[in-house]
């Protein structure tokens, strides 16, 4: 086993407060994390991004001690979260994804409990007008929608002016109005020097909040940076997409051949896909003549484009050709 | 909050620290209880079905008991309160934590400073002081009944109360942590009449018939009943209904240790 708690490439520093390294966690044989590393800094937002069964929430309950590794190292601000538990709880704040609350209280008196964990909590009724708890802190938290829920989960796990936040899919089940109240805390709490480590499979959430971006799959790091970094990553740095809905099962093999004949001097290549049925997305060195050969394709084949879009990639096209466009 | 000035810029992360353990302790403990003594169902079997066995018992020669002449209501008081003992240590506890544990409130709580020990702490704490509702309007509805306890029993009844619920509460602990919360629902309710009807906490085991009188000797539910009953009537604790319940204490706690599954 590595003894070092450097993630490859990666030298960890004062200002890491997070340091997960080839992290190995197993159930039933099957490795749900297989050797990860990540990182997290100090006054920022890191989104772990990954499709459903990734291993994120593992991961994360890994770095909230809620759960030993079965090999590799965690450190949360220089601390072993299972050994160091009880010096790191008062300084680690946790959102579950299942929200952890009880149900037969209402939501005030819970917020008003976890905050009793603490010698010097945020001010509660404060904390609860900011995130709109205010507004049901008499209903129990049985009869609450899964936002009002989401809030109040957050604002437990804020309460106890944590160094480091874990916020597992923190807007999941949330009306716009909610978000926006959620993303506002969230950089606030970067700003007062907070670590912001939140799990995520929701594309705009990472785009909009996270100053670093690691993208999970099958328990592994794909990719790893700035969402300006990942966009602009090779071998796809010039890249546009070309973004098409006509009908479906098209052969996409021909078209990529064409679009190549157009641009022979592009140092990216052309790649095509259908997104969904009848939805296509094409990848490569857009330019003007290329929409031009778009169309003449469409047009040999008899067949017209309800909508044609031509912009740059997305960070869910990273994600996409990243973990696959498979459903699962 | 400041000594200095009310303009002071807030306090940085990482400043909150822990409270004291036993603040934290004590918080959850009030936490639990409020939350047992507001829920319908909870209230239902902790308090108004012991109150109801009691008067039951006591005004009506539905169940046949051979007092050994003693009025109905010294020889009945007792085993409900061995009877409340065990719906807020086992049934209601066993509840309250199998879905807890699958709402993922031990997790959460369990990150706080709480933590694990203090979470346990707590519910202990809860228990006790769910008891001592009970014990009181029991007790108080017992008095007005005509009871008569042997008050200087009463220092042994308290510590056979507290062996009983540490068995109880640990067999609470052990099914909530390993089963799903709808079974536990159903276990905790079905193994709640069984040990009624023939556990030995309301009529003595040796009165129980056949074989049942032999095995109920040996449940906690048994010892507890006949340490209550030799605890209020004056007989005397049986010693081996105390070694009876600490033998169960101890196994349960073991195999609670050893078999809870937070998740």
């Amino acid at each position: 086993m590595p003894t070092s708690i450097a993630p490859s490439g990666v030298v960890p520093t004062a200002d890491h407060a997070v340091v997960v390294h080839q992290l190995v966690k197993r159930y039933g044989g099957r490795d749900v994390v297989d050797g990860l590393d990540l990182v997290a800094r100090a006054g920022a937002v890191t989104a772990v991004l990954g499709p459903n069964g990734a291993g994120k929430t593992t991961t994360v309950e890994c770095c909230e001690g809620l759960r030993t590794p079965d090999a590799g190292s965690v450190r949360v601000l220089g601390l072993d979260p299972v050994a160091d538990a009880r010096a790191l709880r008062p300084r680690v704040g946790v959102m579950l994804q299942d929200g952890g609350l009880p149900t037969g209280a209402r939501a005030g008196e819970v917020l008003r409990h976890v905050a009793a964990m603490y010698a010097a909590p945020r001010d509660t009724g404060e904390l609860s007008e900011r995130l709109g708890v205010d507004l049901f802190a008499r209903t129990t938290v049985r009869r609450l929608s899964g936002g009002q829920r989401q809030r109040l989960a957050l604002a437990a796990a804020v309460v106890g002016r944590p160094e480091v936040v874990f916020l597992d899919e923190p807007s999941a089940g949330m009306d716009p109005q909610s978000r926006h109240a959620v993303w506002e805390l969230v950089r606030e709490l970067r700003s007062d020097g907070v670590a912001v480590v939140l799990t995520t499979h929701l594309m705009d959430e990472a785009e909009d909040l996270a100053d670093h971006v690691h993208v999970v799959d099958r328990g592994r790091l794909l990719a790893s940076g700035t969402v300006h970094d990942l966009l602009t990553t090779e071998p796809d740095g010039d890249a546009g997409t070309l973004r098409f809905d006509t009908v479906a099962g098209l052969d996409l093999a021909p078209l990529t051949a064409r679009l190549s004949t157009v641009t022979p001097d592009a140092a990216t290549g052309w790649s095509a896909a259908e997104a969904e049925p009848g939805s296509y997305v094409v990848t490569g060195p857009a330019d003007p003549r290329t929409l031009a050969e778009l169309t003449a394709w469409l047009a040999d084949h008899d067949v017209l484009a309800g909508r044609i879009t031509v912009g740059r990639r997305t960070l869910e096209d990273v994600f996409l050709d990243l973990t696959g466009r498979h459903l699962r | 909050m400041s000594d200095t000035t009310t303009s002071a810029p807030p306090p940085a992360p990482g400043t909150a620290g822990a409270a004291s353990p036993a603040r934290r302790v004590t918080a959850q403990a009030g936490f639990e209880t409020r939350t047992i003594l507001r829920n319908g169902e909870q209230l239902l079997v902790t308090i108004v079905l012991p109150v109801l066995v009691l008067v039951g018992l006591a005004r009506t020669s539905i169940i046949g008991l051979d007092t050994g002449g003693l009025p109905r209501i010294d020889f009945v008081t007792p085993g409900v309160l061995a009877l409340a003992c065990v719906t807020t240590a086992f049934t209601s506890q066993a509840i309250a934590t199998a879905f807890d544990r699958r709402n993922g409130v031990l997790r959460l709580l369990a990150t706080t400073p709480l933590g694990r020990s203090g979470l346990l702490a707590g519910k202990v704490l809860g228990v006790l002081a769910v008891e001592v509702v009970q014990v009181v309007v029991i007790g108080v509805t017992a008095l007005l009944l005509g009871w008569q306890p042997h008050v200087a029993g009463i220092p042994a009844a308290v510590g056979a109360g507290l062996l009983g619920t540490a068995a109880f509460t640990a067999l609470a602990l052990l099914i909530a942590g390993t089963l799903r919360a709808e079974g536990v629902l159903a276990v905790a309710n079905l193994l709640l009449v069984l040990l009624v009807v023939g556990g030995g906490l309301l009529v003595p085991p040796d009165q129980l018939p056949g074989p049942l009188a032999h095995l109920a000797t040996f449940l906690p539910s048994g010892a507890l009943g006949e340490a209550m009953r030799g605890a209020l009537l004056g007989t005397g604790v049986p010693p081996l209904a105390v070694v009876v319940l600490a033998a169960w204490t101890a196994l349960l706690a073991g195999a609670t240790v050893r078999f809870f599954r937070w998740q």
